[in-house]
């Protein structure tokens, strides 16, 4: 097989990964949400964890698409 | 709280940095990876060189969580070193690929209104959706900008902690 072709494939396949990263940021927003409208006033207290945990989670989907991105841009 | 000189100045120097690469035709310069390697690695060495100087050697103490059986010790401490290792390479790489995914995906939609109004009246019409759909991503870009400034600010402080009070 040639190099381009494995590239293109392996691009695809890396943003498969990108999948896992979208189901972790919707079980951190879920619990947050099932646990706000449990407790609404000690939901506010805990806004800053929420969005903190979303850019973490969300990084490691974003690492998936910048591999995908060096297969198909850079010399990956 | 000695360092808050050092983490506001790299906070609002990243936030203006994300922020003025949301104008058009301006150059966002978080987006290369050297300048987000340089802040990363800018963090872990005074990380390591102010936890050796105020602690000594009992910073090392920060890779052997206590409380767990001996015969596990080994693969523990292996796998705490490893992750230390990679908090650099991860806080470096998730400012710069956030900054970078989100400015290609505005050039891609970008060219998908060209393409569209290249094709006559209906493709004018057409072209509105991309052209929307891009200002709402520009408008979520401004949000990223200003959020992975924040966390970059936030790990900055806890891997700080960590050099003042090694140890978990």
């Amino acid at each position: 097989m040639d190099p381009t072709a494995a590239k293109y494939i392996g691009a695809g396949i890396a943003c498969i990964g990108m999948g896992g990263a979208g189901v972790g940021v919707g079980i951190i927003f879920g619990n947050y949400l099932a646990a706000a409208i449990r407790n609404p006033s000690a939901a506010a207290g805990q806004f800053a964890n929420l969005i903190f945990g979303f850019a973490i989670t969300e990084a490691l989907g974003i690492f998936s698409l910048l591999i995908a991105l060096l297969l198909l841009f850079a010399l990956g | 709280m000695k360092f808050f000189p050092l983490v506001f100045s790299i906070f609002m120097f990243i936030l203006v940095l994300n922020v003025i690469g949301i104008i058009p035709y301006a150059f966002t310069v978080t987006s290369h990876i050297i300048i987000t390697v340089a802040f990363a690695l800018l963090v872990f060495v005074t990380v390591v060189i102010y936890g050796f100087w105020r602690n000594g050697l009992r910073f090392l103490k920060l890779f052997v969580p206590s409380g767990i059986p001996i015969y596990i010790l080994p693969l523990v401490t292996a796998i705490e070193v490893m992750s230390f290792f990679s908090r650099p390479v991860s806080h470096s790489v998730r400012l710069f690929a956030n900054m970078l995914a989100g400015h290609i995906t505005l050039k891609v939609f970008g060219g998908f209104v060209v393409m569209l109004g290249g094709l006559g009246f209906l493709g004018w019409l057409g072209a509105a959706l991309p052209l929307a759909l891009t200002t709402a991503l520009t408008a979520l870009e401004l949000l990223v900008a200003l959020l992975q400034a924040y966390v970059f600010a936030i790990l900055t402080c806890i891997y700080l902690n960590d050099a003042v009070h090694p140890g978990h």
